[in-house]
């Protein structure tokens, strides 16, 4: 991934409207966890990360659950993060 | 240097819910507008509201606006200005209505109205029982509102700029508002947003704490450049706590913890409330549980390496009680404390939540500063609506659903002032030759210095003074200590180093400016509670308690004004506070007690 788009993904992640988010995605982002993932994977957050902020929310919290397996395995990578 | 310059009849900063129901009024009256905001609208922080917002609609009884008025007033504790307070409850039938057809998705009754639920603070005929107010969409409101509004602005043609950092207000030399400077964060490139009306709706400054229940997002930034362009910010010593958030991380925990039997620890494991609250114990009010948990952390009996948190224990309930009664905690202990809450307790720190004062403002939006000796005169130009405004319906404490009433009724009332002003024949005026100076300077200084302070450390120096010193309850020596520490720390932000020195995509360098902005929120919060030496509403100190002379520590023949702070040479004048509705009688001051 080119730095400018890391960079805005990252202002994406660290600029929530909900706190929680700012702090569980920064943690992933910032902790490294991000950078381990393969170029699917990485797309696969890029996609969660444009969700609405209560809908990725309660996936993250398991209230909701998605059909999607890619967006479902980075789901449980950031749980367990 | 060359910088652009993008000229709008109107340039609104942030788009959260006050911005945009102000876009609405300009756009819609055909006017040219420009929204910037640092995230994409619905990722305003107004999304996270969920309780309601607040209007006698009277739906499921009866309710009128005088009694909606009488408990905004009682809740400030009778700082709030009482003729913002009547144009605020009086517009609020208003505003929900409009909002219902923007296609805001409220609640229904059976026959298709506005659901209505009942709201801590709320009352009917004058305090006398719980009233049904607060209209809400599920538990989605802010989110659900924010949506309305953003399709609305974009049916009315609106012009977002989205991901622009705004850097400081522009002012000539007669004190004119004229636009502001902004960052384009994917380009780093400079603009000049030259309008004929400018207004701030930049929301709260909540992360100028440790705890902080407010997203990351909130850094105060109208408040930091009206404060650069000599404009003083009004009551900036209330801010409202809530008891328990996690400590380090801020996310609440809910009040329902309590209620299914949670009980608070100090260090000791001692079951602390008991001093404090014999009867209700865990279960006792807020601000008492609050007060309590300052006291156990000041004097030593806290928890953990800094002994800076207290104990929230469950482990003695039955797990299947807690998941069953309490869905998501379990979650938040493992997520934000690491903890499992099954087998160990949760560190929880009072926590700040919302900001009363704020950019002066008259009811209609404008703001207002004191000049020749009137202390309300009129800053052309400028208006501002929501968090970052003190109008002041808040006062010394806010209710409950009247932050969603607020930015709607005032992101209006300045939208519609705005229109006012212009169709009156506001034009631009001129720009100053050294228009962008201050702006390039600070980039400049930013991208150049060596051996600065490091931004991630000031900011953690700074919300560590803030909680230790000026926190949900106060004491006249940690006040004192902390002027100082914060004038120390106000040192370091205005040295800020940045290793990043690109242009696309700098977050460091967009940090390190928000960093300037929480600064002087931060010390403006600090010096005016150091100042303000009684107790009312959520400014609650030690040498000012609760005495037949002074009930609950209030000293209105003192205190009954609003503060004023310069931060140029951090100086505190007062105002009277507005005692005086538009068309009703006064509500005359009492001890407030629930």
């Amino acid at each position: 991934m080119e730095r400018a788009d890391y960079e805005r993904l990252r202002w994406r992640c660290i600029r929530r409207a909900l706190l929680e988010l700012d702090i569980t995605l920064t943690r992933f982002l910032d902790g490294g966890e991000f950078e381990k993932l393969n170029g699917d994977e990485k797309q696969a957050f890029v996609e969660l990360a444009d969700m609405e902020d209560h809908d990725l929310w309660d996936l993250l919290t398991g209230k909701a659950e998605i059909d999607d397996p890619r967006l479902a395995h980075i789901v449980a990578l950031i749980r367990k993060s | 240097m060359s910088i652009p310059v993008l000229k709008f009849d109107a340039v609104i900063v942030g788009a959260g819910g006050a911005g945009l129901r102000s876009a609405i009024q300009l756009s819609e009256a055909g006017l040219k507008t420009a929204v910037l905001s640092k995230v994409f609208p619905t990722r305003s922080h107004t999304v996270a509201a969920q309780g309601g917002v607040a209007a006698s609609l009277g739906n499921s009884e009866e309710d009128h606006w005088t009694w909606h008025m009488y408990d905004t007033v009682k809740g400030s504790d009778w700082l709030g200005d009482q003729d913002a307070i009547e144009f605020m409850c009086k517009k609020a039938n208003e505003v929900v209505v409009e909002l219902e057809h923007y296609g805001m998705p409220f609640d229904r009754t059976d026959d298709g109205k506005i659901y209505q639920r009942p709201f801590g603070g709320h009352m009917s005929n004058f305090g006398e029982k719980p009233v049904r107010r607060s209209c809400a969409a599920a538990d989605r409101t802010g989110h659900a509102m924010l949506h309305a509004m953003y399709q609305r602005n974009v049916k009315a043609n609106t012009q977002f700029f989205v991901e622009w950092m705004a850097l400081d207000l522009i002012r000539d030399e007669e004190g004119h508002v004229l636009g502001v400077t902004a960052m384009e964060m994917e380009t780093g490139q400079i603009v000049i947003f030259h309008a004929r009306a400018t207004i701030f709706a930049t929301g709260g400054a909540g992360r100028i704490y440790y705890s902080s229940t407010n997203a990351f997002i909130n850094t105060g930034d109208g408040l930091g450049m009206a404060a650069r362009a000599g404009i003083p910010l009004e009551d900036m010593e209330f801010w409202q706590f809530h008891p328990t958030g996690v400590a380090g991380a801020g996310v609440l925990i809910t009040e329902g913890v309590r209620g299914e039997g949670g009980i608070l620890r100090n260090s000791s494991k001692e079951r602390f409330m008991e001093r404090y609250a014999p009867n209700a114990k865990d279960l006792a009010s807020r601000d008492v549980v609050s007060r309590a948990m300052t006291t156990e952390i000041k004097e030593g009996r806290g928890c953990g390496a800094n002994k800076d948190y207290v104990l929230l224990d469950i482990t003695h309930l039955d797990p299947a009680t807690i998941m069953k009664r309490l869905p998501g905690i379990h979650e938040i202990g493992l997520q934000f404390a690491g903890v499992d809450c099954l087998k160990e307790p949760l560190p929880v720190v009072p926590t700040c939540h919302y900001q009363m004062g704020g950019i002066p403002t008259h009811y209609s939006g404008r703001v207002v500063m004191p000049q020749g000796g009137d202390m309300n005169a009129v800053v052309p130009g400028f208006y501002a609506g929501g968090e970052c405004a003190c109008a002041s319906v808040h006062g010394a404490n806010r209710l409950g659903t009247n932050s969603l009433l607020d930015l709607l009724v005032f992101g209006k009332s300045a939208g519609d002032s705005a229109v006012e002003d212009l169709k009156a024949g506001r034009a631009h005026r001129d720009l100053p030759k050294d228009v962008a100076d201050k702006t390039l300077a600070r980039i400049s200084a930013l991208d150049n210095r060596k051996g600065g302070a490091n931004v991630h450390e000031t900011r953690l120096a700074m919300q560590r003074t803030m909680q230790d010193h000026a926190g949900v309850f106060r004491f006249s020596d940690l006040l004192k200590e902390g002027v100082s520490k914060i004038l120390e720390v106000e040192k370091a932000a205005r040295n800020l180093e940045i290793k990043d020195k690109s242009m696309a995509w700098n977050t460091a360098r967009t940090e390190a400016l928000e960093m300037e902005n929480l600064i002087e929120v931060a010390k403006a919060t600090m010096i005016s509670a150091e100042a303000r030496k009684e107790s009312r509403g959520a400014h609650v100190r030690d040498d000012a308690p609760d005495s037949p002379e002074f009930p609950n520590g209030r000293n209105d023949a003192v205190w009954l004004k609003h503060t004023l702070f310069s931060p140029a040479d951090n100086s505190i004048c007062y105002k009277p506070v507005n005692m005086q509705p538009l068309s009703v009688e006064p509500v005359e001051l009492k001890t407030r007690s629930y």
